[in-house]
C-alpha cells in the first residue's frame, strides 16, 4: 500500500465518452433510446416530404407535377418509411429510455444486442431510400406490396426492398426479445407484474406481438424473393400458386402490426392523463386485460383487409364479427381515460393537450374502423380514401400524437430542461388543426368514391382534395417547429426538478433531471403499493 | 458483466418462438392449400378424375354449365370455348373443346388454370380429361382444338342450377425455357 494519496477523480468519470464512437459503440439504454428517437424523427421528416409530394400532386385534378410512376413510388415509400422508420423506432426509443427506469433496472437485459438492434436500422433505411436512385425506381407497389404486382411486375429494386425488410425485421425481433427479458427478469424487488406502469405493460404485450408476427413478414418476403429469383410459384397462378395466399400471409402479419403501432401509444396516454388530472388511472386491472384482449384478438381478424377478395360468406361473417369485437376492449380503455379525468384537478400543458387530442381523434379513427368492419359497407369503402382517412386518423392523431406527447412529457427528465410551453402549445394547435383539415375531408371523398393510390381523380373530388392538401402543408411545416423546440430544450431552458410534473408517479421521477447516465445501479426501495 | 442464466434461457426461448413463427409462415402455404381443397373455397377444381364404374345418373335434374376463356396479362393467343354453355345431367360424361391459336411467329408454351363458380360447386365438378392438366406448346401460327371431358357429381346440392367453368391462359414460355436450361 503506497503512501501516495491517489487522485481518484479520473476513475470516477462515469460520464459517457466524447466523440462519435460513443454513439457507435454505446450499450447504454438512454443513449440507444436517443439514437432511436432521432432516427425516427429524421425518417418522419423524410416520409413527411413524400407525403407533401403526394398532396402537392393531388392539390388539383390533372397530372401536373410528377409522373404517375413516380407518384406510386412516393405512396409506397411514404407508407414504408412511416410505418417501419418513424412510428416503430420511435416507440422502441421510448421503450429503451423509459422501461428500465420505470421498473428500477440499471439497463436493458442485453445491452450489446440493443446496440445491434439500433444500428441495423440506418443501414436498412439507407438501402431502402437508395432504391429511389436505382434504375427502374423505388418500390412502387404500395406499402402492402401484394404479389404478383410486387413479384412479376416489380422494378429491379424490389430485391433491395426485400433485403431492407429482412434487416428491419431482425432489428425489431432482437429489440422485442430485449424488452421482454428486461421486463420479466429485471424488475425491482417487490414489483409484481400488476404493479408495473401501464407503459411497461403495453410494451411487454407489444413485444410478444412483434416476436410472433415479424418472422411471418420475413417468411412472406422470402417467398417473394423465391418467386422472383428462384422460379417458385408461391403467388403465381400460372405455376399453381395463388395471389390470394399472399394477402392472407401478409395480413396475418399486417393486422397485429397495426396494433404494434398503437399499443405503446395507449401506454403513453395512460401515463400522461393521470398526471395532469392529478388522479390515479381509472381501472388499472381492466386496462391491462383490455390491452391483452386487443393483442389476442389482433391475431384472428386479418381478413378484414381482404373482404373483397372472394371469400365464402361464412368467412366474411366470422371476420366481421371478430373485428367488431375489438371495439369492446378498446372502448374500455377510452372510457377509463375519460373516467380518469372525471372530477380530476386538470391542467392543460402540452403533453396533456396531445393526450386528450389522442383520446378524441383516435376514437374517431376507431369509429371509421368499425364502419369498415361491416362487410357489405366495406364493399363500397374498400380501396377508397375512406380507408386512407381511417388509418391516418389512428396513426397520426393516434400514434404520432402519443409520441409527441411522450416527447414533451419526458424531455425535461431526459434533458434537465423544461421545453418552452408557449411554443409547445403553438406546435400542438398547428398540428391539431393541420391533421384534421388534412384527413377529415378524406372521409368525404372516400365515401363519394375516390379510389386510393391514384395520382389523379375525377373533378367532383377536387374541392376536398384541395382542402386536404392545404391541411397537409400546415401539419408538415409545423413539425419543423417541433424540431426547433426539441433542439432548444436540449440546449437549455428553465431547469427541471426531479419530479417535473405535479402529480407524476413512477420511478423515473425519483431520479434527477437530467437522468444520470446510469440509474438504479442498485435496485430502488419501492413506494407503498399503489393498486 | 456476464449474462445470467435466466436471461440466457429466456432469450433462447424467445428466439425459438421467432424461429417457430418463421416456420409457421411457410407452413401457411400447404395449410392454405389443404383448407382450399377441403372447402373448395377458391374455386380450384381437382386433378384428373377416375369415374367409379357405376356412378349414378340423375336424370331428374338438369344443370347448365357455362364456359369462359380469358387470357392473362399480355398473353397474345386466341383462346375461346367452342360452345358457350351446355345443359348437362349429373353423373353423365360430356365432352367439349376449347380453341387456342398462337398468333405470333414464335413457338410458345401456355398453361390454362381453371376456376369454378359458385365456389361450393367446385368440388362437384370432375374433369376426366382436360387440356389444363398439361402445358400446351404451339409453334408460331399454329392452332389447336383442346379437349375437355367432365362429369358433374350427382351429389352436388340441388341449389346449384348453373355452374361456370372459367379458364385463364398464362404464358409460361420463359419459365419452361429457364427450367429446361437449368437441366
Amino acid at each position: 500500500m503506497s503512501a501516495v494519496i491517489e487522485n481518484h477523480h479520473d476513475d470516477h468519470h462515469h460520464g459517457p465518452d466524447k466523440g462519435i464512437m460513443r454513439w457507435v459503440l454505446t450499450t447504454n439504454h438512454k443513449d440507444i433510446g436517443s439514437l432511436y428517437l432521432w432516427f425516427s424523427f429524421a425518417m418522419f421528416l423524410v416520409g413527411g416530404c413524400m407525403a407533401l409530394v403526394i398532396r402537392a400532386e393531388l392539390f388539383q385534378p390533372g397530372l401536373q407535377l410528377v409522373a404517375p410512376e413516380f407518384f406510386n413510388q412516393m405512396t409506397t415509400m411514404h407508407g414504408l418509411i412511416m410505418v417501419f422508420g418513424a412510428v416503430m423506432p420511435a416507440f422502441v426509443g421510448l421503450a429503451n429510455w423509459l422501461v428500465p427506469m420505470m421498473i428500477g433496472a440499471p439497463d436493458m437485459a442485453l445491452p450489446r444486442m440493443n446496440n445491434y438492434s439500433f444500428w441495423i436500422l440506418p443501414f436498412a433505411f439507407g438501402l431502402l431510400i437508395s432504391t429511389l436512385f436505382m434504375e427502374g425506381g423505388a418500390p412502387n407497389f404500395g406499402w402492402t406490396f401484394y404479389a404478383p404486382l410486387s413479384t412479376e411486375y416489380a422494378p429491379p429494386s424490389v430485391t433491395f426492398f426485400i433485403f431492407a425488410v429482412h434487416l428491419m425485421g431482425v432489428s425489431s425481433i432482437m429489440g422485442s426479445i430485449n424488452v421482454i427479458v428486461t421486463i420479466l427478469n429485471m424488475r425491482a424487488p417487490g414489483m409484481r407484474l400488476m404493479d408495473m406502469p401501464l407503459f411497461v405493460w403495453t410494451w411487454l404485450i407489444t413485444a410478444y406481438l412483434l416476436i410472433a408476427v415479424m418472422p411471418v413478414l420475413a417468411g412472406v418476403v422470402t417467398m417473394m424473393l423465391m418467386d422472383i429469383h428462384f422460379g417458385t410459384a408461391f403467388f403465381s397462378a400460372a405455376g399453381g400458386g395463388d395471389p390470394v395466399l399472399f394477402q392472407h400471409v401478409f395480413w396475418f402479419f399486417g393486422h397485429p402490426e397495426v396494433y404494434i403501432m398503437i399499443l405503446p401509444a395507449f401506454g403513453v396516454v395512460s401515463a400522461i392523463i393521470p398526471t395532469f388530472a392529478r388522479k390515479k388511472l381509472f381501472g388499472y386491472d381492466s386496462m391491462v386485460y383490455a390491452t391483452a384482449s386487443i393483442a389476442f384478438l389482433s391475431f384472428i381478424v386479418w381478413a378484414h383487409h381482404m373482404f373483397t377478395v372472394g371469400m365464402p360468406i361464412a368467412g366474411e361473417l366470422y371476420f366481421m364479427y371478430a373485428t367488431m369485437l375489438i371495439a369492446v376492449p378498446t372502448g374500455v380503455k377510452v372510457f377509463n381515460w375519460v373516467a380518469t379525468m372525471w372530477k380530476g384537478s386538470m391542467t392543460f400543458e402540452t403533453p396533456m393537450l396531445f393526450a386528450i387530442a389522442f383520446v378524441i381523434l383516435f376514437t374517431i379513427g376507431g369509429f371509421s374502423g368499425l364502419m369498415l368492419s361491416i362487410v357489405p359497407a366495406d364493399f363500397q369503402y374498400h380501396d377508397t380514401y375512406f380507408v386512407v382517412a381511417h388509418f391516418h386518423y389512428v396513426l397520426v392523431p393516434g400514434s404520432i400524437f402519443s409520441i409527441m406527447a411522450a416527447a414533451y412529457y419526458w424531455l425535461p427528465k431526459w434533458t434537465g430542461n423544461m421545453y418552452d410551453e408557449t411554443l409547445g402549445k403553438t406546435h400542438f394547435w398547428l398540428s391539431f388543426v393541420g391533421v384534421n383539415v388534412t384527413f377529415f375531408p378524406q372521409h368525404f371523398i372516400g365515401l363519394a368514391g375516390m379510389p386510393r393510390r391514384y395520382p389523379d381523380y375525377a373533378l367532383q373530388f377536387a374541392d376536398w382534395n384541395m382542402v386536404s392538401s392545404v391541411g397537409a402543408y400546415i401539419f408538415g411545416f409545423s413539425q419543423l417547429l417541433f424540431l426547433f423546440i426539441v433542439i432548444k430544450t436540449i440546449r437549455g431552458g428553465k431547469k427541471a426538478t426531479d419530479e417535473v410534473w405535479d402529480g407524476a408517479e413512477g420511478l423515473e421521477w425519483t431520479v434527477p433531471s437530467p437522468a444520470p447516465y446510469h440509474t438504479f445501479s442498485t435496485p430502488p426501495e419501492l413506494p407503498a403499493r399503489a393498486h | 458483466m456476464s449474462v445470467n442464466t435466466t436471461t440466457k434461457f429466456a432469450t433462447a426461448k424467445l428466439f425459438g418462438i421467432a424461429v417457430a413463427m418463421f416456420a409457421f409462415g411457410f407452413a401457411l402455404v400447404p395449410l392454405y392449400e389443404i383448407y382450399c381443397d377441403v372447402t373448395g373455397a377458391n374455386g380450384k377444381t381437382g386433378d384428373q378424375y377416375e369415374a367409379p364404374a357405376n356412378l349414378a345418373i340423375d336424370e331428374s335434374r338438369e344443370v347448365t354449365v357455362q364456359f369462359l376463356a380469358n387470357n392473362n396479362a399480355n398473353m397474345p393467343w386466341q383462346f375461346r370455348p367452342s360452345v358457350r354453355s351446355m345443359k348437362v345431367v349429373p353423373g353423365k360424361m360430356y365432352e367439349t373443346t376449347f380453341f387456342a391459336g398462337n398468333i405470333t411467329s414464335e413457338s410458345m408454351v401456355a398453361q390454362a388454370v381453371p376456376s369454378v363458380a359458385p365456389f361450393h360447386a367446385a368440388e362437384y365438378f370432375h374433369k376426366t380429361e382436360c387440356f389444363c392438366f398439361e402445358q400446351q406448346e404451339l409453334a408460331g401460327g399454329d392452332q389447336l382444338d383442346m379437349p375437355l371431358r367432365f362429369i358433374v357429381d350427382p351429389e352436388m346440392p340441388e341449389s346449384v342450377k348453373t355452374l361456370t367453368l372459367s379458364y385463364t391462359l398464362f404464358d409460361v414460355t420463359e419459365a419452361v425455357r429457364a427450367g429446361a436450361a437449368a437441366e
